[in-house]
């Protein structure tokens, strides 16, 4: 065996010269006239003879050289070479089939970059693959209390280690000016459970953990370090300050660590027992407070299913254990890095949708480049039959033409994969919502690259082969005798014309998807959100940055609102705790009046909780439709009071007119009367359906969360700079951003127009391959029909006869392409409802569309070759052969 | 002329590796012998023949070297190596083997045997 493998590879890098054979052949032919001769022949007689039973020697020649090892790389490289000269004969078609293709697989490098880092690889931990994030309640929410961490923690036998942890802004100082940024407040077993190993110093542990904030420690993201430290490896055990308290530098994560959480990458990291002292609400005590998300490894051979069963155990002990707050708790397993499937599921719902779309990109350009390189063909006849007159074989010609395909796919590949990496790089670089470290880290790798170049190869096949079919029916004398005339029969439709028509079909379905997600999307930017974003400034703090506690809390709120208020030109300014549409949202449990049992299976519905300042509805723009609105008299000491949403209301009293003056219960059985009823806005997103909403004072619920909202026809740049201003001379030291709502409305919106964008993009594509498509089509089908259409026009046709002869099947295939087109882009569209808010493909201005688009499409695709037919001279064509 | 008999697939790579089992031989020579002991019933063709000798070269089962033919002339005498004894040694016992069963499905066995 190996002996036979080193023969072998000796023959293959030493080659046997070409003139060997030749010697050898030389020989035995001399042997046999020999032979011939001894038998009486005449020298003459014998060489002739000789000669006839000898047969070719070029056969035998080329079937010597088969025998070699890895004589199929020289033929390749044969193929290859000769491939690239015919196609340097035509740069034309190289180069539009090379962009086609990089147009189609660059497409689908990018949907298998973002499916690689978002679905197959979300998080780069070690052991990743048996990782997962639980979720509790019957709609997978993936918040969760810590003394249910800790239960599930103690209690399970599935899971090696159960981490929690949740994020949080904060105000950061380490060089004497505080900064805002965002920190994990992550279980002491957190690194130790994910297998981190710290870059420098040490990383917190379980045993740091001592009780409410007894571990004031931070580790750094390198992120952060580089960019806010210089990478000063003297940091470690340097001590900073986190919304004023100390807190000391432990060490550094690695850089290939960003966070357990794909969107998220926070610039530091504290042990959750500290939560009470950064965020000044104690939320670890308190069963029914659900804030922290939690992950862990399973054990090793644990299955998943084992571990759901586990889980259930769990759930059932907590449930009965504790019926006031866990009452019917259940808790479930998901994939983690998304939240669980709250994000999970329709990032991959998605994911999904964009790689069938870009499938379907390559697919056209497949059927482009197939239609291109049958027309080819055609031409080449001549060329084959010549080929097959000369003894070569037909396997031969087809792997040349094959060698030709891929060729140009691989080139396809290569400028496709440049262009993905550059728009994935960008894409890892964006952050898309302003003070929030989100972004969506994609590095293309060597399974990218390796997914371009099997779908160049499939896809080279794929276009390659579609020519098969002449070539082996190819004959030769037909072929030199006919030239380069032999046209097909005119009247029936070729494969050509079905992969034409097949390719527009495709490029409809992308047109009219794109237009439905635009359309889609300028719809849900003139919806009704409930409020108005437009003239009005928010900023956001956290009063804890600046370590202010209790009481000073609202006395503070009450100066910085009577300090903006008094800025000129601000028509109204309040204050709430969170902002409709942002990225967090606080839910309500809410009780119809006449319950005594607050447990959760009788919750009558939980609603969207905000608690606000007096002057909140004027300065949001929210319309109050009944009652009254808060005044500073609903302090702490007045009687309970709310304004809901007209959904709420007609939850909680089936009527909306019954709601001012009733009553409704909250957790713990405060009674609550509502005073006023609001309209319906938008609150976690705008595909959202209807949610119920209660406003709550904010003197009656205190926060040191500050949503501040200023209103004003001012030129917001130059309101912000006095804002910035009145506000640094009430406390320099607190940490504070500023931006326009619209800005701040861009988290909400950004999902539907990440969606909008690829979409789009992606319909761009599918125009642009049609247009390639029916010009190539047409182009060729004029240059084919040139001769006739000269003669057309000397026996005087006019124009619109000469361009119906040129064009009129190619007019045909555009529009039952975009017919069956249109109808599937409707039935697909169907699905993009789910993702982009308000797509409706039954909308009558989107089908007016998509016909307009084609229409145009065709138009801009056949001028050249209409202009082409319409000039035929025949004289000039008569002359030429 | 006799006609020509094809030969299996296979076939002419046993029948090249059993006539160089003699001694060294030219191709002319190979396929003048085979000629000749099968009564002129296989005629091996330069076709055949020489992609034949170069794809037993390749496998390393013999080897080539040029040298002086009877008459004087310089030619490419082949000769087995040890691998292409141990080769030709497995394929006649492979070739014994199916020749056995072919003849016990003919019913030509005793035949053969007597």
């Amino acid at each position: 065996m190996i002996a036979e493998l080193f023969t072998r590879l000796r023959f293959f890098v030493f080659r046997k010269k070409a003139v060997e054979v030749d010697d050898e052949l030389h020989f035995h032919l001399e042997q046999l006239i020999a032979q011939k001769l001894a038998e009486g022949l005449s020298p003459v007689e014998a060489r002739r003879q000789a000669l006839i039973d000898f047969g070719g020697v070029e056969r035998t020649r080329e079937e010597c050289d088969r025998e070699r090892p890895g004589q199929w790389v020289s033929n390749f490289l044969g193929d290859a070479r000769y491939a690239l000269r015919i196609l340097r004969r035509s740069p034309g078609f190289a180069v539009v089939a090379v962009l086609t293709l990089a147009v189609g697989i660059g497409a689908n490098a990018i949907v298998f970059g973002l499916l690689d880092a978002l679905v197959l690889h979300p998080l780069h931990l070690p052991g990743a693959d048996g990782l997962y994030a639980v979720q509790q309640g019957r709609d997978h929410a993936a918040s969760q209390s810590y003394p249910d961490y800790i239960d599930l923690r103690n209690r399970t036998r599935a899971f090696d280690g159960l981490v929690t942890y949740t994020m949080a802004p904060v105000g950061l100082n380490i060089s004497g000016r505080p900064e805002q940024v965002w920190l994990y407040e992550a279980s002491g077993n957190y690194f130790d459970v994910l297998g981190i190993r710290p870059y420098l110093g040490r990383f917190f542990h379980a045993s740091d953990e001592h009780g409410p904030n007894s571990a004031p420690y931070i580790v750094l993201s390198y992120a952060y370090w580089q960019s806010h430290l210089q990478g000063d490896p003297n940091v470690v055990g340097r001590n900073v300050q986190l919304n004023r308290f100390h807190y000391t530098i432990l060490g550094v994560a690695p850089p290939t660590f960003r966070s357990t959480e794909i969107f998220f990458s926070p610039a530091l990291w504290t042990p959750i027992v500290n939560q009470p002292q950064i965020e000044g609400i104690d939320l670890m005590q308190s069963r029914g407070a659900r804030g922290i998300w939690i992950i862990g490894h399973l054990r090793p051979g644990v299955t998943p299913a084992q571990a759901t069963a586990d889980l259930k155990n769990i759930g059932a002990v907590l449930s009965k254990t504790y019926p006031g707050d866990d009452d019917g708790i259940t808790f479930s397993l998901a994939r983690p890095g998304l939240l669980g499937d709250m994000l999970g599921s329709p990032v991959r719902a998605f994911v999904a949708g964009l790689g069938l779309l870009s499938a379907l990109i390559l697919l056209a350009a497949c059927a482009n480049l197939g239609s291109m390189f049958a027309a080819r063909a055609t031409d080449r006849s001549r060329e084959v039959a010549l080929r097959l007159a000369l003894g070569s074989t037909r396997l031969r010609i087809l792997r040349q033409l094959l060698t030709e395909a891929i060729l140009i796919a691989l080139g396809g590949a290569a400028l496709g994969v440049a262009l993905g990496t550059t728009l994935l790089r960008a894409l890892s670089a964006w952050h898309p919502v302003p003070n929030l470290p989100i972004n969506l880290p994609v590095q293309p790798d060597l399974r990218t690259y390796g997914v371009a170049v099997l779908l160049a190869v499939v896809s080279g096949l794929l276009f390659g082969l579609v020519p098969v079919r002449q070539v082996l029916k190819a004959d030769p004398y037909q072929g030199i005798k006919a030239g380069n005339a032999a046209g097909s029969s005119a009247r029936r439709f070729s494969p050509r014309d079905l992969l034409l028509a097949l390719q527009i079909a495709i490029c409809a379905v992308l047109v009219t998807s794109s237009l439905v997600a635009v359309r889609g999307m300028i719809r849900s930017l003139h919806s009704n959100y409930g409020f108005n974003p437009d003239n009005a400034l928010q900023l956001n703090t956290d009063l804890d940055m600046g370590r202010y506690t209790g009481a000073q809390i609202p006395v503070l709120q009450r100066r910085i609102l009577d300090t903006l208020s008094s800025v000129p030109g601000v028509t109204a300014a309040a204050y709430a705790d969170r902002i409709p549409l942002d990225i967090g949202w606080s839910d309500a449990s809410v009780f119809a009046d006449s319950t005594t049992d607050y447990r959760i299976s009788n919750v009558l519905t939980s609603a969207m909780q905000y608690a606000v300042s007096p002057g909140y509805f004027e300065a949001a723009s929210t319309r109050l439709l009944q009652g009254r609105a808060f005044t500073w008299n609903d302090g702490k000491d007045a009687p309970r009071v709310a304004v809901i949403n007209r959904e709420l209301a007609r939850r909680l009293f089936g009527s909306e007119s019954k709601a001012v003056g009733s009553y409704f219960k909250m957790w713990g059985g405060t009674r609550v009367q509502v005073i006023g009823l609001v309209e319906q806005g938008k609150y976690k997103t705008l595909s959202e359906d209807p949610q119920p909403a209660v406003f709550l004072p904010i003197l009656q619920s205190p926060s040191s969360w500050t949503w501040l909202i200023v209103r004003s026809p001012r030129d917001p740049r130059e309101l912000a700079g006095t804002v910035d201003q009145a506000l640094r001379q009430l406390d320099s030291g607190l940490p504070f951003t500023i931006d326009t709502w619209n800005k701040q409305l861009g988290t909400a919106l950004f999902a539907a127009r990440a969606a909008s964008l690829a979409l789009g993009v992606l319909g761009g594509l599918g125009a642009m391959l049609a247009v390639t498509g029916i010009f190539g089509m047409a182009a060729y089908s004029v240059s084919k029909r040139l001769r006739e259409l000269g003669i057309r026009i000397a026996l005087g046709a006019q124009p619109k006869q000469v361009l119906r002869a040129a064009l009129g099947r190619v007019s045909t295939l555009l529009a039952l392409g975009s017919a069956v087109g249109i109808v599937l882009g409707l039935a697909a569209t169907r699905l993009l409802s789910y993702i982009v808010y308000q797509a409706s493909p039954r909308d009558p201005l989107i089908f007016a569309g998509v016909v307009l688009t084609m229409l145009v499409l065709g138009l801009v695709a056949a001028w050249i070759p209409a202009q082409r037919a319409l000039a035929a001279d025949p004289l000039l064509l008569l002359r030429q052969e | 002329m006799p006609t020509s008999t094809d030969l299996l697939q296979g076939t002419l790579d046993l029948l090249i590796l059993q006539t160089l089992a003699l001694g060294p031989m030219h191709g002319w020579g190979v396929a003048q012998r085979i000629q000749q002991v099968s009564n002129d019933v296989l005629q091996i063709g330069q076709g055949s023949l020489y992609p034949g000798l170069y794809r037993l070269e390749y496998k390393g089962w013999i080897r080539a070297e040029w040298g002086n033919s009877e008459n004087n002339r310089r030619a490419k005498f082949y000769r087995l190596t040890v691998a292409g004894k141990k080769q030709l040694e497995s394929e006649l016992a492979t070739w014994d083997r199916l020749s056995t069963a072919i003849g016990l499905v003919l019913g030509r066995n005793a035949e053969a045997l007597s």
